[in-house]
């Protein structure tokens, strides 16, 4: 019963967000703002973590198939498919779940406890529409590059085992980065990213926006924000999967 | 002028208003007081449409608030500005932004008007030389005239005020006050407060509404309360020693005591 109250409240305060802005000089300068604040400055974790978890993949894959009846290339062409298929996307966005999703529903919620919200609704502006709809459109809009920069900066780590270490050759790795690519996997690693971009941003808002008490419930919403925009991630990440991929 | 008819209003099937009529006067500052609990801001609540009445009617000068569509009620919302217990300043934007923000959503004068205007309201609170500071910079006080500054700034025709004393010294609160009663009366403003701060009642209360209980119990001016006969006012009136002792000496000068 809970969950289907939820569900109603969600729907209705995301269609009070999605409307057409009341000043888009306003709208423009919002998104801007909330793609430094959520995009820019999600580069770095981006960038770090794929090139560690590019590393450390190559290093398993290569531990993991020693056997001479598996070819040497195959480390970096499972390499290539892990990051593209699921790390770039699915594994990124739940560790942004993390990071934007709380910030989005911090920030909402401590505006909602200041009683800044209401200050703008007094003042008649949509509140939802002014505060969610630049945090959707700067994190979908977003997204694909920083998946982009993770499947570059995954790559590059692998290419660094194969250049310090003898585990696999740099001329094989690379073989094996190129070997039977599917550009459409690219495009379904995007697809998935701007999916889930929705979600994270919506998700954490809808908590951020309707928090009732003060600093503690503030907290609550954050960390709820993180589970359910994760679950949800998850979840439709196998509904994607299999309308995407399936034959 | 803004009048509140019959108004009920309940939570759960615990009725929070119990009928409240009252008026309150252009040109003047109507204080609502009462005890913690007795459901003013409620009230103010239900006033400028945050909540919605179980019954009754609320008129702005004729203009029925809880009938109005979207559209009115975001246009009658732009002729309110209100003062918020907390302040309720941006966070993001410094303090002449935060005053400007209202300007730029609403008005259609060009920047540099926009902000000879904020400028102006600044310069109205005293705080001409704070504009670039954000909130987390100034005092409880400043920002308090910062968020004055803002609710002014699109020369509303109504301002309320949610407990504008809250957390600040007495000689910041008699500023604040005066600063309101000021702008009342120059810019013939329809003001309501909500406050139960009885130097503030004694100060500016030029129409009081009294509620206790979700009911109202009392209406009159500064001048009246001290002499008002009401049982749950007097006992909200003279909880203080101050108070208390103000009754005792004028007892005493009338040949009472």
């Amino acid at each position: 019963m809970r969950a289907l109250q939820d569900l109603g409240e969600y729907t209705i305060l995301m269609s009070k967000a999605i409307a057409v802005p009341e000043r888009w000089s306003v709208f423009f300068k919002q998104t801007a703002k909330e793609t430094f604040k959520l995009g820019v400055d999600s580069l770095w974790i981006v960038i770090f973590i794929s090139v560690f978890i590019g590393s450390v993949l190559t290093i398993q894959v290569s531990l993991n198939i020693q056997s001479p009846m598996i070819p040497e290339f195959t480390v970096g062409y499972i390499t290539r498919e892990t990051i593209l298929l699921e790390f770039s996307s699915t594994i990124m966005c739940l560790i942004l779940a993390g990071k934007v999703g709380s910030n989005i529903a911090s920030e909402l919620g401590t505006m909602r406890v200041t009683e800044q919200i209401d200050a703008l609704e007094i003042m008649g502006v949509n509140s939802a529409g002014y505060l969610i709809l630049p945090k959707l459109i700067a994190f979908m809009a977003f997204i694909p590059i920083l998946v982009i920069l993770s499947m570059f900066f995954g790559f590059c780590g692998g290419y660094i085992i194969a250049y310090v270490t003898d585990m696999i050759t740099v001329a094989k790795y690379e073989y094996g980065l190129r070997y039977w690519f599917n550009p459409f996997y690219v495009w379904y690693s995007m697809i998935k990213s701007v999916i889930f971009a929705f979600i994270i941003a919506s998700v954490s808002s809808y908590f951020g926006y309707n928090v009732k008490g003060g600093a503690l419930q503030v907290g609550k919403a954050s960390t709820n924000s993180v589970v359910m925009s994760s679950v949800m991630v998850l979840l439709f990440d196998l509904i994607l999967t299999q309308l995407m991929l399936a034959k | 002028m803004i009048e509140a008819n019959h108004i009920i209003k309940s939570f759960d099937e615990k009725i929070i208003l119990k009928d409240i009529s009252a008026v309150f006067d252009p040109g003047k500052t109507n204080l609502i007081i009462g005890r913690s609990g007795s459901g003013k801001t409620v009230f103010m609540k239900n006033l400028i449409g945050l909540l919605k009445p179980d019954s009754g009617q609320i008129l702005y000068n004729g203009r029925d608030i809880i009938s109005m569509n979207k559209k009115e009620l975001k246009m009658l919302r732009r002729e309110m500005g209100m003062l918020f217990q907390g302040s309720a300043l941006f966070d993001s934007m410094t303090v002449l932004e935060n005053v400007m923000f209202p300007l730029i959503m609403f008005s259609d004068d060009n920047y540099k008007d926009k902000q000879k205007r904020a400028m102006f309201c600044l310069e109205r609170v005293n705080l001409k030389d704070a504009g670039d500071l954000y909130p987390v910079e100034i005092s409880g006080g400043m920002m308090k005239r910062s968020a004055i500054a803002r609710a002014i700034a699109l020369n509303p025709r109504y301002l309320f005020c949610d407990e504008p004393n809250s957390g600040l010294d007495p000689k910041t609160a008699l500023l604040i006050d005066d600063l309101i009663h000021d702008i009342t009366r120059d810019y013939n403003m329809t003001t309501v407060i909500n406050t139960h701060d009885m130097n503030s009642v004694m100060n500016i209360g030029e129409k009081i509404v009294f509620i206790n209980e979700g009911e109202k119990a009392w209406e009159g001016n500064k001048e009246e309360i001290m002499t008002s006969s009401n049982i749950a006012l007097n006992d909200f009136v003279f909880a203080s020693d101050l108070f208390k002792r103000v009754k005792e000496v004028e007892n005493f000068i009338n040949g009472e005591g």
